[in-house]
Order: C-alpha cells, then sequence, then structure tokens
C-alpha cells in the first residue's frame, strides 16, 4: 500500500539508493570535498568540441560509472529522470538518445537534483517500476553563456554573485532493500519575494528554502533536531546567512544547517564569490560526500532541500521578479 | 515574513560591495592604461616621425590587438575582474565585449555563431553611439544656423 501525501510530504517506505556516479570540473576538484568524487575532468572542454558536449560526456561518464557498480545496462533501468540548467534541457535530452529507455525530462532549475530524485521514488513507491535513475548536471561555461555573459568577458561581478558548479551526478534507485533509502519527500511551492537581480540568487531564493522546510517539519511533525545534518542546495553563504536569520525570527532553534554551495568550495581561497550554485552543487555534496557519510552511518538521516531560481533572462529583461522553488528529499539510514 | 520585513534583513545581511576598493582599483588600473597607451603613442610618433593625429589610429590598433590577443588567452578577464571599470571603458573594454562573444558562439558555426552574435554585447554600444552622434549632429546644426558655432 503506498502513502498519501501530508500536504506537500510524503513519506516512502519501499525506495533506496543502490549507487551513484559523480563527475566534476577543476575547481570542484580542487575543493575541500575533490576526493569524494568518482572522476574530475582538469578542463572545462573535457576534451569535446564545445561546452555543451562537455557537459553531456560528463553526464555520461556520471551515469556509466553508476551503473557499473551494479554491473547493470542502460537497457536494465527502467526510467531515466533527468534535468539540467539548460533551455530545451539540452544535454539531459541529447544524452538520452543513447538510452533505449522511457525518458522524463524535468525542470527546476538547480532544484533539479531533488525534484528528479523525488519523481523517481514516487515512481518506485508506487509501485510502477523497480528502479529508476536519477541523472543531473551543470556546468559552469554553458550557464555562463545561456544566463549571464560570454566566458570570457571581463566584467567584474557583484559580491552577491554564485559560482555555478561544473559537474554531473548519476544516482539509481531501486525497491531492493539497500542500505540507505529516501524515506520522505517534499515538494515546493513557488514562491516570488520580488527579488528582480539575477547576481543574487541566494536572497532570492532563501524565501523558497524557508517554506519548504517549514512545510516539511510541519507535515511531518518534525524539527531540526530530527536530523543529523540539514543542507539547502545552492543559497550559498549570503543567502545560508538569510534563511538562518528567518528561522530564528520565528522562533525556529537551528541546528546542524549548512549549504551545499558553501560545502563544495573553500569559500576563502576560491574565487567562487558567495559559493556553489547549479544542480551540480547539491547533488555532487549529496551523492559524493554526505552518501557514504550515510553508508558508514556516520549520519541517520540527512534533509537535503535543494533550491533552485526559476528565472529567465528574458523575463528578467522585462524587469519581472524572480519565482524559486525548493525541493525536498530526506535520506536515511535502513 | 512580508517582502518590506524580508528586504530589511537581507540588506542588513548583504555582504559588503567593496565600493571604493573597486574605485580606488578602476583609478589604478585605468591610469596605468592611459601611461602604456601614451607610452605607445610617443613610440609611434617617434619611430614612424608622425604627428600625434596619425600615431592615435595606430596606438588605438595597438591596444585593440592586445584586449583581444588577451581574451582569446583567457587572461583578460581574470585582469578585468581586479580592474572593473579600469579595463572597460576604455576601448579595451569593447575589444573585450565583441572577441568574447566571438569566441563563445565559435561553436555555432561563421554565420549563426560568430557573424550574428559578435555584437551581442557591443551592439549596444554602436546603436546609441550612431543615435547620439546623430542627436548631437543635429543640435550642432541649429546653433550654426543661428550663427552660435562657427
Amino acid at each position: 500500500m503506498s502513502s498519501h501525501f501530508l500536504g506537500q510530504s510524503v513519506k516512502l517506505e519501499n525506495v533506496y539508493i543502490a549507487s551513484t556516479g559523480t563527475t566534476c570540473g577543476p575547481l570542484e576538484y580542487a575543493g575541500p570535498l575533490g576526493s569524494c568524487f568518482d572522476k574530475f575532468f582538469d578542463d572545462y572542454h573535457c576534451g569535446e568540441s564545445s561546452f555543451e558536449k562537455a557537459e553531456r560526456k560528463m553526464l555520461r561518464d556520471a551515469l556509466d560509472i553508476c551503473l557499473k557498480r551494479e554491473q547493470m545496462k542502460y537497457k536494465d533501468v527502467e526510467l531515466y529522470i533527468g534535468g539540467d540548467l539548460m533551455n530545451q534541457i539540452t544535454n539531459v535530452h541529447y544524452l538520452a538518445r543513447e538510452i533505449p529507455k522511457p525518458f522524463v525530462g524535468i525542470y527546476g532549475a538547480c532544484s533539479s537534483f531533488c525534484l528528479s530524485m523525488g519523481v523517481a521514488s514516487l515512481m518506485i513507491e508506487g509501485g510502477f517500476i523497480d528502479n529508476a535513475i536519477s541523472l543531473v548536471s551543470s556546468h559552469n561555461a554553458t550557464a555562463e553563456r545561456q544566463y549571464r555573459y560570454p566566458v570570457e568577458y571581463g566584467v567584474q561581478k557583484k559580491s552577491t554573485t554564485t559560482f555555478t558548479a561544473t559537474g554531473a551526478v548519476a544516482t539509481l534507485l531501486t525497491s531492493q532493500p539497500t542500505n540507505v533509502r529516501i524515506e520522505a519527500v517534499t515538494f515546493g511551492k513557488v514562491i516570488d519575494y520580488s527579488q528582480e537581480d539575477p547576481n543574487d540568487m541566494g536572497r532570492a531564493m532563501a524565501p523558497a528554502a524557508y517554506d519548504t522546510i517549514l512545510s516539511h517539519f510541519q507535515d511531518l511533525k518534525r524539527s531540526f533536531k530530527d536530523y543529523d545534518l540539514v543542507v539547502t542546495g545552492d543559497l550559498s553563504t549570503y543567502g545560508h546567512k538569510i534563511l538562518k536569520e528567518m528561522l530564528q525570527r520565528h522562533h525556529i532553534d537551528v541546528v546542524h544547517y549548512n549549504d551545499c554551495g558553501c560545502m563544495l568550495y573553500d569559500i576563502n581561497k576560491q574565487e567562487v564569490f558567495q559559493g556553489g550554485s547549479g544542480c551540480a552543487c547539491s547533488a555532487l555534496v549529496t551523492m559524493g560526500h554526505l552518501y557514504p557519510l550515510l553508508k558508514e552511518k556516520k549520519y541517520k538521516r540527512v534533509l537535503v532541500v535543494a533550491t533552485g531560481a526559476l528565472l529567465s533572462p528574458m523575463m528578467s529583461a522585462q524587469k519581472e521578479s524572480i519565482p524559486c522553488v525548493a525541493h525536498a528529499i530526506s535520506l536515511e539510514v535502513v | 515574513m512580508d517582502r518590506k520585513e524580508y528586504d530589511q534583513l537581507a540588506e542588513e545581511l548583504k555582504p559588503s560591495s567593496h565600493g571604493i576598493k573597486n574605485a580606488f582599483n578602476a583609478f589604478l588600473y585605468g591610469g596605468v592604461m592611459g601611461v602604456i597607451a601614451q607610452g605607445v603613442l610617443e613610440f609611434f610618433m617617434n619611430v614612424y616621425n608622425c604627428n600625434e593625429k596619425e600615431a592615435t589610429p595606430m596606438m588605438i590598433i595597438t591596444l585593440v590587438f592586445v584586449a583581444c590577443l588577451l581574451t582569446g588567452l583567457g587572461i583578460y578577464d581574470k585582469i578585468a575582474s581586479h580592474a572593473g571599470a579600469g579595463t572597460f571603458i576604455p576601448i579595451t573594454g569593447f575589444a573585450n565585449s565583441m572577441s568574447s562573444s566571438a569566441l563563445d558562439s565559435k561553436s555555432e558555426g561563421l554565420v549563426l555563431g560568430i557573424g550574428a552574435n559578435m555584437f551581442k554585447l557591443g551592439g549596444t554600444v554602436i546603436t546609441y553611439g550612431i543615435v547620439s552622434a546623430s542627436l548631437l549632429g543635429v543640435i550642432r546644426y541649429v546653433f550654426t544656423l543661428f550663427g552660435t558655432i562657427g
């Protein structure tokens, strides 16, 4: 019997993480978590002729590593769900041509990691499929090209800017018990606090993270104390501070809270402004760093709240504010 | 928390924008560039034995060439991240905007890529440069009619 949504959240009984594959770029490898990732590329082209093809290569490698660990082939997975930051979710869709199985493309900007994991989990919990792959990626150069300026354009960035992480993560979810499971999922509402600055994503997204965390706690009658760690996806230093203050002003005891954007890089030494962002940011930290710690039973339960700014450069030019969303998944040791 | 309250909170926690440091850097880098440009100008005037009017375009072309070369080598944006307006405002900023746009769209080919996108950022400067030059031309003409300008 599958569970029913409690508000925005649903508790799961039968969804487990079987395997993962992580690939990253040079700066992520040089960061404090560098040794956690399966494969790194020391340049943004990854031996390909364009940045988009490079991102696709990172995705393909992450997927291959993930499946190889379980000695599986592409056709052994029943469903693929994935997203990235490009228009037409280009990179995962172009990779999907090589996959002989159904593919569901999703877009949640930088929240795509938790969104794809959440949707895949529901499919498994519902008994419709036995396994699924969640596939997400982001690449600094492809994101800069599309959302900001040409890569080599010499412009002084604002101090509130975040740095799009380069990397790809594939995660195999299954109904067969393993030692880490996805225990709950919360889907977020789209929140807009009238923030218009596309160079200040942390400030735009913090209210969405706040809303999803509060909904998750209310729906499941929990607090920060029920988790060994709560991480937000890519609020980075500034957004992280705002969210903490927002929660504290509402008399919520904030403990064991961090942000993936602050964990992926050494903020003081690496030139990443406020910290990391992008689908790969929350995905790399969760699957590269937190998942092994869960497997080793160093953490018992971790809440990942991936945040996404659903901005369109066209709408920003039309002076519209930025809609944001946050989706959460709770990982637990079995 | 309402939006007004949120904005107040966010402003309180906002990281400093290093305004004074940026202005000083812009002054320093911009100034150094001026000195270099003057040196290049003097060099052309002495070597080719020409006057300032003839040497100026050669000096500008040299600066544009160096800016494009540094953009291609991936150095320009690193300098610009410190220099800010110091490299953005001079002609080097314009050269960088065009060469970086061209480089970025190289993967889409000569026509749909480089040709179509080269002026993506610089186009604004050209458009409004021409518009304001035309307006000033009209104003100047009107003044000449009344004999204010010779």
